[in-house]
């Protein structure tokens, strides 16, 4: 982007913030029609879709492995409310801290290498969590940490509720939302977008680009994890699908769909996918058909995405 | 006998286990690499081309009594000519945009196709028989060699080598190396490089389903069985760098012993231990053993 006039870059953020009420508003309202079960299902997928876009869409690095921070957080969550009988707030932020400090490491070694090599790393480290998660003895294996105890909140309000349950998870979501647009908007991210557009360019300026990766990666698993360590407590399940290389495939789709590099996008693609494996589980095997399917015509005809058609049509920044 | 307290039979066995996969990986991170080169694509698909040149196999045994050794001819072809038709009208179009979009549309292809043979045949393995002129093992002393095994990796040996030879030594192999390099320059010389890349992906695509016959007779038939390989088959290709074919061909045999042994002195790290050295290996060089800089 060139440089906007301050008035044009002040009117998208005005348009931004009024989507965003109107998404907390369709969220708010959104028990009245559907389960609560289903809705927080898709609200912690969009968080992880949110999470999976800030590294792709605004540093350009596109990690195949996004599970292991989605699955390490929600074993160490539900190990932390079953086992060590923690609050479930602490729970979520045990795990939610686990998927950073995996996310530190693995990512001080994944940024070292850039484009299609750092897909493939990510791939390959995420399939070395799922076999750990299959040999630690805490994570019990096929079985995984089952019957996790949802607690109460700030032990006030009871989680087992779904309604209130709903409501703790659609504050998580709008939270980590803004805290993501904040990061986005900040000098911060400008530096990353700024190395999305040009690496090379951002060294020469005198910007430590690896220290900006590392930071962005740091982040965005941490989200991740937070994902799924709100995940977990709500089905009360930890188990191997979570840290699966295909829930990192799954993420990719969402954003894609959605769109790259847009702030809504990763939401809608991930409310899109949901309510699609719901409605078509039954057809077993199709779901992944038609989700290759997906793939193929994201790829080739719209690349853009639906929040990124729609911002283009509408003029507005979405 | 015994070295290190183990007994020589479980060691070479697991050798020779860790050798059949290492040459798995050296023909499929060596089809990876050829393909990496003329196209900018990292094939995630790889894994589910390989799965299809073993049902391959079984269909031309069961429809049409087409013993093993025409399938070790016909499966190339067929599976390579369905990559030419993927290449020249889908993957075409996206070879001028950044390289995460063709990994995001082989992706793709690879749930389609692992979909629909899931769909049709199951999650379950379908058995491939061994062929009777290599069944039967021989007695080497220290330890009972299977004779298709043997038969694998010496086949799989000399199918990289004469890649290797292919690509590095003669002239159609120079012209390669030349588009690699400089596409614009080669097409000026009166080449014609679109057909090239065409044929390259047709025939990095041709070696996996060949892998995918010689795997046929030792893991069976199942529409998962390139699922988890393709993605060791990554850290494979991530260790060596995609430069080198000798560095593929170097890297997967390698890894394939290392994860051989493994499985004798530690066998709780066998499924990880190419991960663990995909570690090290971007600890210490990060373009790969072989790569070059990128």
């Amino acid at each position: 982007m060139t440089s906007l006039p301050s008035g044009t870059a002040a009117r998208n953020r005005n348009q931004e913030m009024m989507a965003f009420f109107i998404m907390a508003g369709l969220m708010v309202l959104a028990p009245l029609v559907a389960y609560p079960i289903f809705l927080m299902k898709a609200l912690c997928f969009a968080l992880f879709a949110c999470a999976f876009n800030l590294l792709v869409g605004y540093v350009g690095l596109l990690s195949f492995g996004h599970a292991m921070f989605l699955g390490s957080a929600g074993y160490v969550a539900s190990h932390a409310a079953k086992v060590w009988g923690l609050p479930t707030e602490l729970a979520i932020l045990a795990g939610t801290a686990a998927a950073a400090f995996v996310g530190f490491v693995v990512g001080i070694l994944a940024i070292r290498r850039q484009g299609i090599y750092f897909s493939m790393t990510t791939l390959a480290f995420s399939q070395m969590v799922y076999f750990l998660a299959i040999e630690l003895p805490f994570t019990h294996g096929e079985d995984g940490i089952q019957s996790v105890p949802r607690g109460k909140l700030l032990g006030m309000f009871d989680l087992s509720n779904e309604i209130t349950l709903y409501f703790f998870v659609l504050a998580i979501f709008l939270g980590a939302f803004l805290l993501i647009r904040r990061i986005i908007n900040s000098p911060f991210g400008e530096v990353l977008k700024a190395i999305r557009e040009n690496e090379r360019r951002a060294i020469s300026l005198g910007y430590k680009v690896d220290q900006y990766k590392l930071a962005a990666f740091v982040l965005s698993a941490t989200l991740a994890g937070l994902a799924g360590a709100t995940k977990d407590i709500v089905f009360q399940l930890a188990s191997l699908t979570d840290v699966h290389f295909a829930a990192s495939g799954e993420v990719v789709l969402m954003t894609l769909l959605g769109g790259m590099g847009t702030l809504f996008g990763p939401v809608v693609g991930a409310f899109i996918i949901i309510a699609s494996e719901n409605y078509l589980s039954r057809f077993g095997d199709w779901v992944t058909i038609i989700q290759g399917m997906i793939f193929v015509v994201c790829v080739l005809a719209f690349r853009k995405g639906i929040i990124g058609v729609l911002a283009e049509k509408l003029g507005i920044s979405l | 006998m015994q070295i290190f307290g183990i007994s020589t039979q479980a060691l070479f066995g697991q050798l020779l286990i860790g050798l059949i996969n290492g040459s798995f990986y050296a023909m499929l991170s060596l089809g990876l690499a050829v393909i990496f080169g003329m196209l900018n694509i990292v094939n995630f698909a790889h894994g589910a081309l390989y799965m299809m040149g073993a049902f391959c196999a079984y269909f031309l045994l069961h429809f049409f009594g087409l013993n093993y050794w025409w399938a070790l001819l016909l499966a190339p072809l067929i599976v390579g000519s369905l990559g030419m038709v993927l290449q020249r009208f889908l993957l075409q179009r996206i070879a001028d945009l950044d390289h995460i979009y063709g990994l995001l549309l082989t992706f793709g292809f690879a749930l389609i196709i692992q979909g629909l043979f899931r769909q049709q045949f199951g999650s379950s393995g379908l058995p491939y028989p061994i062929p009777p002129e290599l069944s039967g093992a021989r007695n080497l002393g220290f330890m009972v060699l299977p004779n298709y095994r043997a038969w694998v990796i010496v086949f799989s040996l000399v199918v990289c080598l004469v890649t290797w030879y292919a690509i590095e030594r003669t002239k159609l192999g120079a012209y390669l190396r030349a588009a690699t390099e400089n596409p614009t320059m080669v097409r000026a010389f009166g080449i014609n490089v679109p057909r090239m890349i065409t044929l390259t992906y047709g025939f990095g695509v041709g070696l996996a389903a060949l892998a995918g016959v010689l795997a046929a007779p030792i893991y069976n038939v199942s529409p998962q069985m390139g699922a988890e390989l393709i993605i060791v088959v990554f850290a494979v290709v991530v260790i060596g760098g995609m430069g080198s074919i000798m560095g593929s061909i170097v890297t997967g045999f390698g890894l394939g012993i290392v994860e051989g042994l493994t499985k004798v002195f530690y066998p709780e790290a066998s499924n990880t231990i190419v991960f663990v050295i995909m570690a090290i290996v971007l600890f210490i060089r990060p373009s790969g053993l072989f790569g070059r800089s990128l």
